[in-house]
């Protein structure tokens, strides 16, 4: 065995020099490339304080910030408010509407964006039966503005947000339940002391790729709202590849801001994992076997990496 | 939790309702609109029509977009398989050592952006000794980044649980040659798991946007890059589009999830 092992070296090249082409040396240059004076050589940091003095671009920076923070937090209230739901229901009930919200799960971006212009855009069918009954309360929603683009985000927030959480619901024994309330603790009481603490890694966890996953998006943002809403994502977009203005160095910069705001949600949910993981070292002596299948059927339900994928 | 606390009361069972109500909504919304010939001012549309289903099919960008589509995401499977097959083998059997090297590198695509990828491969390719810039090798070497966390997800899985390292041996020490081995032995056992990723990794190419749209925009299209093109112009249209396309990427996933199954049948077995 030994004696041939060095040509296995071999099998390694190609994927060696794809990563280094199209992952690093981009990471690399882009980074480079924000790092580049306007003229002339030698490192500055011209661009990011052209950014932080900029309203505009600061403007853009908060509005992502703003809308993932707003999406991510509905995404988890109404995703743990679903997954608990969802354990509650039969296995087969339970697989089928995990299959459901996986299925609507592929429809994001550009085609998710076209659906919501239609039924809510400025012709779309509710703004205008809404308009014919009189509805006066939908009369000022817009769409296209910041209420609209949440409520779009949501929508691909909260299956992920479901796909992610309702595993961790098992790892919550019906023995505590029952100790708990034969010491004479309420159902709320027992959720607040007992649940939410066992279940708060996973919530973080998620709430990191949730984060990460709406910072990115530029799909179904740039698909709904083109240039006339100013987010991050666009706007890098706009700079680098745009028709009219072309400013690449300073997409560099704001995409290097992007990277690092994704990156750090990305972590957290990485720190998070780790302590879930020794959270149930510790709790996992007792193990039985349903989470256990649970978890080994998780690796091949592509829908949770699938989901956050096209928006990443 | 045993079957008898599992009993999902009325508070649960309505979520779940509005849930799926909300889920289904704009897809559902998107399928009448394709199928309507006005809807206007009434809760379903007044009168039924063929017309758009049948104008897409009569549009050749249409085709033609769907068939770049096609070919684009084949291509980029299977250079992905090319490259991560004996990658993924090697540090599998041979160097799990270097595997945590591997894992970092495979899911650093997870927590960079598509616009930021995108960015960086603009930058480097526009000029330079490899100015490939707006073709098409570019946007491949994008997708081999994108689907990398899925096709190593998949192969590594197929090979620890067909046991490749002890199957390989014994087929050596039956004499079988290590490249016979591969082909006779360890393939044809590691090809159900590794057929599920590369589908996956198909509908994940075929739904993306962002980097075809950024890299290649307008030079090449896809079916994506072509349905945002005539939300503009025809509603009716671009819904018939984005129909077919959901229902294309439905029976590829009910397809998947077949395999998967399989997959997981022989795993128990």
């Amino acid at each position: 065995m030994k004696r041939s092992n060095r040509w296995m070296w071999l099998g390694l090249v190609p994927f060696l020099a794809m990563v280094l082409l199209f992952q690093l040396i981009p990471v690399v240059s882009m980074v480079a490339g924000s790092l580049k004076p306007a003229t002339g050589s030698g490192i500055s940091f011209g661009f990011y304080a052209r950014i932080l003095q900029s309203a505009y671009y600061m403007q853009a920076i908060k509005n992502s910030l703003l809308i993932s923070a707003a999406s991510s937090a509905i995404g988890i209230v109404v995703g743990l408010a679903c997954a608990y739901a969802i354990t509650r229901f039969p296995a087969r009930t339970r697989d089928r509407l995990l299959m459901l919200s996986n299925m609507t799960s592929n429809f994001q971006g550009v085609p998710l964006a076209f659906a919501y212009i239609v039924l809510l855009g400025s012709n779309g069918v509710f703004t205008l039966l809404f308009k014919q009954w009189g509805w006066s309360v939908f009369a000022d929603f817009d769409l296209y503005s910041w209420s609209g683009l949440v409520l779009v985000y949501v929508y691909f927030q909260v299956p992920l947000a479901l796909l992610l959480l309702y595993p961790s619901f098992y790892g919550i024994r019906d023995q505590w339940r029952e100790a708990a309330s034969m010491l004479g603790a309420s159902r709320w009481q027992f959720w607040t002391s007992v649940g939410l603490p066992v279940l708060s890694p996973a919530v973080f966890g998620t709430l990191g790729i949730l984060f990460a996953n709406a910072m990115g998006a530029y799909a179904t943002a740039y698909a709904l709202v083109g240039g006339n809403y100013n987010l991050l994502a666009v706007r890098i977009g706009s700079l680098v590849a745009g028709d009219v203005v072309n400013q690449p160095q300073l997409g560099n910069a704001l995409a290097v801001i992007l990277a690092l705001t994704t990156l750090l949600a990305v972590f957290l949910n990485h720190k998070m994992t780790q302590r879930t993981r020794k959270l149930d070292a510790v709790l996992g002596a007792g193990q039985h076997a349903a989470p256990k299948r649970r978890r080994q059927l998780r690796s091949w339900t592509p829908a949770a990496p699938a989901a956050a994928k096209e928006e990443l | 939790m045993d079957a008898s606390t599992k009993r999902a009361g009325p508070a649960h069972r309505s979520l779940m309702l509005l849930l799926m109500v909300y889920l289904m909504l704009p897809l559902l919304a998107t399928c009448i609109y394709a199928f309507a010939k006005e809807w206007q001012t009434t809760v379903l549309p007044a009168r039924w029509t063929l017309e758009w289903f049948s104008g897409m099919f009569r549009d050749l960008r249409f085709l033609e977009s769907l068939w770049t589509s096609l070919y684009l995401c084949l291509l980029g499977v299977a250079i992905s398989l090319l490259v991560m097959l004996p990658a993924v083998f090697v540090i599998t059997i041979y160097m799990p050592r270097l595997e945590s090297l591997m894992k970092g590198i495979v899911v650093l695509p997870y927590a960079v952006p598509g616009v930021v990828a995108a960015v960086g491969l603009i930058r480097a390719y526009s000029s330079g000794p490899l100015n490939i810039s707006g073709t098409a090798y570019i946007l491949l070497g994008a997708y081999f980044v994108v689907v990398l966390p899925y096709m190593y997800q998949g192969i590594r899985n197929s090979l620890l649980t067909v046991s490749a390292g002890p199957l390989l041996s014994a087929a050596e020490l039956l004499g079988a040659s290590r490249m016979r081995a591969l082909a006779t032995v360890i393939l044809p056992n590691i090809w159900p798991g590794v057929l599920v990723s590369a589908l996956l990794s198909f509908s994940v190419l075929f739904g993306e946007f962002v980097l075809t749209n950024m890299l290649v925009g307008g030079r090449i299209q896809t079916i994506q890059v072509y349905l945002y093109q005539r939300m503009g112009e025809s509603g009716h249209m671009a819904s018939a589009i984005a129909i077919t396309y959901f229902v294309f990427i439905l029976i590829l996933s009910a397809l998947l999830m077949k395999l998967g199954q399989k997959v997981n049948g022989g795993m128990k077995g």
